[in-house]
């Protein structure tokens, strides 16, 4: 899209994958966005951190594992992934235990980061 | 939802002709949905198709045009990983044409 | 009596509620509730401790498909589909939490 305007969108994850649709719905939107040339960041908060953890295996409850799809990210421009520390912390999981390379930050910088968007959308 | 028969067998589409089913798809599959969609199948034409499935095996997604470009580049080399030459083979678009023949879903975010 | 919970516990109270409610029997964690019977996390020590007077089970396809069937709390036994099945005939109730 040939618009002068870049928006700085984030896209807030807070729920973990499977459980309900917010996950792979976000991830769907994010791929959307990805195509029209925006600067586009995404955040992982609460069991939000759970979507990027290493090793799901859906076969045994039949659905999709969009996990695989976070490595694609990176071909699509986005690599602006930030993770909540404490979330981390709180569920045992370390930056190793994640499927893609990330930002760690803590509560304060997640705030600091929302405030600098010009757009944000919740899932 | 429409089907469409090949050698004998069923095999279930959307209504655009996208293959319901993933795991059916099979070479000969692959070459009725050419006929319908006019694209004379070569090499090259299998070298993208190809790609296509090993790229959605790794990521689970069909890739948007311009992300399939740049893989294809990356893979094949510059002179193929242009949309001059993905257009030459697939006229409609390599994303909607090539995915539909390579049995994957429409790629997330074309419409 | 058999607890069933599918929320995680670090988004709803239900698992605190019901280890705390429970006076006996065995809990069944399914879904994102999964997440409750994995070791290391800050809920570990709350639902070990409950397992004095119940017994913890998790559903395993649950765990493997959340890439967490690595350590889970000692105790906690994994179970399949079929166990879940076997463990719902052999309690005279069973509970849903909502």
């Amino acid at each position: 899209m040939s618009g002068d305007t870049i928006k700085k969108f984030l896209f807030v994850n807070r729920k973990a994958p499977y459980g309900t649709v917010y996950a792979l719905e976000s991830l769907e939107v994010v791929l959307i966005t990805a195509a029209f040339d925006q600067d586009v960041s995404l955040a992982f908060l609460d069991d939000g951190v759970y979507q990027l953890k290493k090793g799901q295996n859906t076969k045994g409850i039949e659905m999709k594992n969009f996990s695989l799809t976070y490595r694609a990210l990176e071909g699509y421009d986005i690599e602006k992934l930030f993770v909540e520390k404490e979330a981390m912390e709180a569920r045992g999981l370390t930056k190793e235990d994640l499927l893609v390379d990330v930002t760690v930050l803590d509560r304060q910088a997640m705030g600091q980061l929302m405030d600098d968007q010009d757009v944000i959308l919740s899932f | 939802m429409p089907n469409i028969d090949v050698n004998g067998k069923s095999y279930e589409t959307d209504e655009e002709g996208y293959l319901v089913n993933l795991g059916e798809w099979n070479k000969d599959v692959a070459d009725y949905i050419a006929k319908t969609e006019s694209v004379n199948m070569t090499e090259q034409h299998w070298e993208v198709v190809d790609f296509l499935r090993s790229y959605y095996d790794e990521y689970q997604i069909a890739p948007a045009v311009r992300v399939l470009t740049k893989a294809i580049g990356k893979k094949l080399g510059a002179e193929k990983g242009n949309s001059q030459y993905l257009y030459e083979l697939f006229p409609y678009g390599p994303a909607k044409q090539a995915c539909k023949i390579a049995g994957l879903p429409k790629p997330t975010g074309c419409v | 009596m058999l607890h069933i919970i599918n929320k995680s516990p670090f988004v709803s109270s239900t698992l605190e509620t019901c280890l705390e409610v429970a006076t006996g029997g065995s809990v069944l964690l399914i879904e994102d509730a999964v997440y409750g019977a994995v070791a290391g996390t800050i809920l570990e020590k709350k639902v070990s401790a409950a397992q004095t007077k119940l017994k913890l089970h998790v559903l395993g396809p649950d765990l493997e498909a959340r890439g967490m069937s690595g350590a889970l709390i000692p105790g906690v036994e994994k179970i399949d589909y079929a166990g879940f099945v076997d463990l719902v005939s052999r309690h005279k109730t069973c509970q849903s939490w909502l």
